[in-house]
């Protein structure tokens, strides 16, 4: 007996195919209310999620059925077109569609009037559906909701929003049945217990894992450099790759290391192989051509970063290639698993080392792979920023009693243990702004009448609606070409700031130069340059996780390295003899000049947010010593800092005694809070990133929400927005006392290296992203050395 | 460095570290952009709620200058309150301390293109004030001498070696000068933007303020 319907298994046996065992179990518990599948890609996982549906669907049914959420859009297109295919050879009659923010606003119109049987979406856009008014009649009849790539979704806050939104569903849809299919992931009960309705079980279905993939980490006649990202050295032997497999998939880390590699590769590309570029500041047009001409088979590889992860089916790629060192072991065998669709057949790939600290690290992820050594951050309790925009969507679609959304919200895994208190200080800051002053109150945003909670103009739901969303995009401006306006893609507005007229960069591959910003679009022309000036536009970078930082320390510790290259063994050889190699239970701190500034680096191997506490505790005390720190960055490894004047006597700065003296002024006034506040009030609604229709607003009227901020810290310090940041920067801070246990167990055997230049080890700190600015009194003393520079300069001294 | 002194038509002007322009001779503090109230109409158009303690901060700031200096006139160099309906959102604690504020010295509304007509507060209106070489008026003009206006709240970017400092900015050449907005919920426009980057000469400075009053070349 398995479940299945005749004519479905008719359709398998026509095929030749027989189920998956996996497939069969989903079958099964089809009538649980929740199930998650952990299966690698190529394993038949979209049809398992959907294989109950096309069984009910054997018998008619009326209004939408099933519910399909992907977090891309791209995916979306894709699992129609795949879906498409048994419906019509099964003899089923279901209609698909796809919706998404690319759908049109007619078609949007007609599927909220008349709603096809399965729908597939983003979680952006089922948050959308629920604010309308009509939800209750889009979704009657919904039986089946699937949650495709959950893994993906379940670390970042487009989760927690997607099962708020969830929470509300099951409302509308009592009967709602969950199925989460999933990557493999180093704790599927977390997942498990996000996706079912507190207090649903949720049993979860392993599919065969499949066979292991095949890494290797590339090794080349040239010694990748002390320092550096571009992986230059390798791409005579990425090519040769490229030329012996189909089609092959180059990730890096970030956008501008894609660039950059691109336009290396391409003055190296002799036989004009057809590669090509696909990143997240890329335009959607260009974006979709690439991927177009990946699905036809038209390109031999394409150099991409993670915005290609989830994007397009992969079902010809045979070959992945990662430069630069992959920082996350559970995200490299993902990526790595999503290569080659044939079952049975191991996956390939290939390691590109882009320094010579990264040949360290993937020898570490290598063996971390070997050993099955996922790794993964627990995601701690809902968010309450997110929260504040579900009221404000709840709200949009109608009336609602606090009482019942208090208890629909905690039916989500994630918001199980929110208090009443938390809620109703959400509730307030989404209806009068939580403020200590109770200013405007003819302005609310939500009134109370009657014990209903509604919206105050009906017709601020639009404005609402605008805004729906936990992605935080930076200020980012466009590119065009002058004249004929075809969009190129986006750049960081910081780094627009920073262009002057004739300036290069590198964008889509291409070398343009900077010619002026009009109406927030910056505007190039093509330019033959042979270097450009390099595009910083930031990307997705990895975090190293802790274990992978761990396995790296345990490396330094040996003796000699017969593992590793001989070029990199070397290299830590030197760092030996130069300064030390980092051992535990000892703290190595090197102190150097380089371009200008004074550095320090600390490497405590704690793990970055560890590391990034312990840049600022270190950044106050050496403000209070009159040092000027300038900023600091962190890897899981180690923390840099730069100031002006040079730390001549590391030990007292860690004297565990004083560290906290002052520290929560100095952290409330730290660009870290500053950046976290700015995404949190974004989500929560205290900012609106979109304005409807094109308000003509000056660019001087805008400001920055760092105002905000220090308002706020002034005039109302226990307001809810503060509270939300301060929780969300702990997330990537560690508890200060945990930084005083190990500067206890350090016990002061602190080694000072001073050194005169930057050693093997440094090197590779200064490519981090992510630095953190201090703004204390370096500035001051910056502009003091600027004034006195330009009096010098004029002969006046 | 609180201040820095520079020249306008013969006239010695001092421009101060808060934001606000000092002339001794004539003992006329003049501030541009206050803004007041812009919480309020952001609220009022069905925007969101931001923290509605701008006016406090804006009119603290002013309060503290003009205890220091003790001007015998203020001159508000227009777009005083984000619009004309935020003058009357004023709360009662914050017109009394307006009052307080203007009891014994002239009071200058100059008139801006958020705030275009009479308010209801005290002090003089006026669309441009002449003093001596001096003209006030809130949108600088094309053909103009010893001309001070607001506005387009400048800001600079000086490139020091190690990072570069951002800074709202008092700009001024021979023939005009252009005020950084003082108001609390306020951005800017950057020097090097067009139409700010084609007013002036090469001979322009600008003035940062913030922490200190620092001058320096704007085409260095």
């Amino acid at each position: 007996m398995n479940h299945l319907p005749p004519q479905i298994a008719d359709w398998f046996a026509a095929k030749g195919w027989s189920p998956h065992p996996h497939q069969l179990d989903m079958m099964a518990g089809k009538d649980l209310p929740a199930q998650l599948l952990i299966a690698p890609t190529g394993g038949g996982k979209t049809l398992a999620g959907f294989l109950p549906t096309l069984a009910e669907m054997t018998e008619p049914h009326q209004g939408l059925h099933t519910l399909y959420i992907s977090p891309l859009k791209a995916l979306a297109a894709d699992i129609r077109r795949n879906l498409q295919a048994p419906i019509d050879e099964i003899g089923l009659q279901i209609r698909v569609e796809d919706r998404t923010g690319d759908t049109s606003a007619t078609k949007k119109k007609r599927q909220r009037a008349d709603p096809p049987h399965i729908l597939l979406t983003t979680p952006e856009s089922l948050a959308l559906l629920l604010s309308y008014e009509d939800a209750q009649h889009i979704f009657k009849g919904l039986q089946r909701v699937i949650v495709d790539e959950i893994h993906a979704l379940a670390e970042s806050k487009r989760g927690d929003q997607l099962f708020l939104g969830l929470s509300r569903l099951q409302t509308l849809c009592p009967n709602l049945r969950r199925v989460g299919l999933s990557a493999t992931v180093d704790d599927p009960q977390a997942i498990a217990w996000l996706l079912a309705k507190n207090p649903d079980r949720c049993p979860i279905l392993h599919a065969d894992p499949g066979p292991k993939p095949f890494i290797q980490m590339l090794s080349t006649e040239a010694a990748p450099p002390w320092s550096g990202g571009g992986a230059k050295y390798a791409i005579e032997a990425v090519l040769e790759q490229v030329r012996a497999h189909k089609t092959t998939l180059i990730f890096h880390n970030t956008r501008a290391q894609a660039e950059i590699f691109f336009h290396n590769l391409w003055l190296l590309n002799h036989d004009s192989l057809p590669i090509g570029i696909h990143h997240g500041s890329l335009s959607r047009e260009q974006r979709e051509r690439v991927e177009a001409a990946m699905v036809n088979g038209d390109l031999r590889a394409i150099v991409c970063t993670g915005s290609l992860d989830l994007g397009i089916d992969w079902g010809d790629v045979d070959l992945v290639i990662q430069i630069g060192a992959p920082k996350n072991v559970k995200r490299l065998v993902q990526r790595i698993g999503r290569a080659n669709h044939r079952y049975n057949a191991p996956s390939r790939a290939i390691l590109v080392p882009a320094n010579r600290f990264e040949v360290v690290e993937c020898i570490a992820a290598l063996d971390a792979v070997k050993d099955n050594d996922l790794d993964g951050d627990p995601r701690g309790p809902g968010p309450l920023d997110v929260l504040c925009q579900h009221i404000l969507i709840r709200a949009c679609s109608g009336p609602f009693r606090a009482d019942d959304l208090y208890d629909e919200v905690k039916t989500c895994g994630a918001y199980i243990d929110l208090t009443r208190e938390d809620f109703d200080r959400c509730l307030d800051f989404t209806a009068t702004g939580g403020y200590a002053l109770r200013a405007y109150d003819q302005w609310k945003r939500l009134v109370n009448r009657d014990g209903l909670w509604h919206l105050r103009d009906p017709r601020s739901a639009q404005r609402i609606r605008m805004n729906i969303g936990t992605i935080q995009d930076r200020d980012l401006l466009k590119v065009r070409l002058r004249g004929r306006g075809r969009p190129l893609g986006e750049v960081e507005e910081s780094f627009a700031a920073g262009l002057s007229q004739g300036d290069t960069f590198l964008i889509g591959g291409q070398i343009v130069a900077y010619e002026g910003l009009r109406e927030m679009t910056v505007e190039v022309s093509r330019n033959a340059a042979k270097k450009p000036k390099i595009a910083v536009f930031g990307g997705t970078k990895f975090a190293t996780s802790a274990k992978l930082s761990h396995r790296i320390l345990r490396m330094l510790q040996q003796k000699s390295w017969p593992d590793l290259p001989a070029h990199t063994a070397a290299w830590l050889r030197l760092q030996r003899e130069v300064s030390q190699l980092p051992q535990p239970d000892r703290l190595l701190v090197e102190t150097f000049p380089y371009e200008g500034n004074q550095h320090l680096c600390v490497y405590g191997f704690a793990g970055k947010n560890a590391q990034q506490t312990l840049g600022l505790l270190l950044t106050k005390r050496m403000e209070e010593a009159g040092l000027h720190p300038l900023g600091f960055v962190s890897t899981d490894y180690a923390t840099l800092i730069w100031g002006l004047d040079p730390v001549r006597d590391p030990a007292p700065l860690f004297d565990p005694d004083t560290l906290k003296d002052g520290l929560d002024g100095w952290l409330a006034g730290n660009a870290v809070m500053k950046r976290t506040f700015r995404a949190s009030a974004t989500i929560a609604g205290l900012i609106e990133r979109n304005l409807p229709a094109k308000r003509k607003t000056g660019r001087q009227a805008t400001f920055s929400s760092d105002i905000l901020y220090d308002t706020l810290q002034k005039y109302d310090p226990d307001h809810l927005m503060l509270d939300i940041t301060h929780r969300e920067a702990m997330k990537g801070l560690v508890d200060f006392n945990r930084i005083e246990e190990m500067l206890t167990r350090i016990n002061g055997r602190i080694d000072h290296a001073k050194l005169e230049r930057v050693s093997p080890l440094a090197a590779p700190m200064f490519l981090e992203i992510g630095k953190v600015p201090i703004r204390g009194s370096a500035e001051e003393a910056l502009l003091d050395r600027y004034e006195d520079a330009a009096l010098e300069e004029a002969g006046i001294t | 460095m609180n201040a820095v002194t520079l020249t306008l038509s013969g006239e010695t002007l001092s421009a101060r570290a808060s934001g606000a322009l000092h002339w001794p001779a004539q003992s006329v503090l003049c501030v541009s952009d206050l803004h007041l109230g812009r919480s309020e109409r952001i609220a009022r158009e069905g925007g969101h709620i931001i923290p509605p303690y701008e006016n406090t901060d804006t009119l603290q700031r002013l309060d503290d200058e003009i205890q220091a200096l003790e001007p015998a006139m203020v001159i508000c160099l227009g777009d005083s309150f984000d619009d004309l309906a935020a003058t009357k959102s004023l709360t009662e604690i914050e017109v009394a301390w307006i009052t307080r504020l203007q009891a014994g010295r002239e009071w200058i509304w100059v008139e801006g293109n958020h705030d275009p007509a009479p308010l209801n507060l005290g002090g003089t209106h006026r669309e441009t004030l002449h003093l001596g070489p001096l003209t006030f008026r809130h949108i600088a003009q094309s053909e103009t001498q010893g001309e001070i206006s607001g506005h387009y709240h400048p800001k600079v970017t000086i490139p020091t070696p190690s990072r570069s400092v951002t800074r709202a900015c008092f700009l001024y050449d021979e023939t005009r000068l252009i005020m950084p907005a003082f108001g609390t919920y306020t951005g800017g426009m950057r020097v090097s933007q067009p139409p700010l980057s084609s007013m002036f000469s090469k001979n322009a400075q600008v003035v940062l303020t913030g922490k200190s009053a620092r001058r320096f070349d704007l085409h260095r």
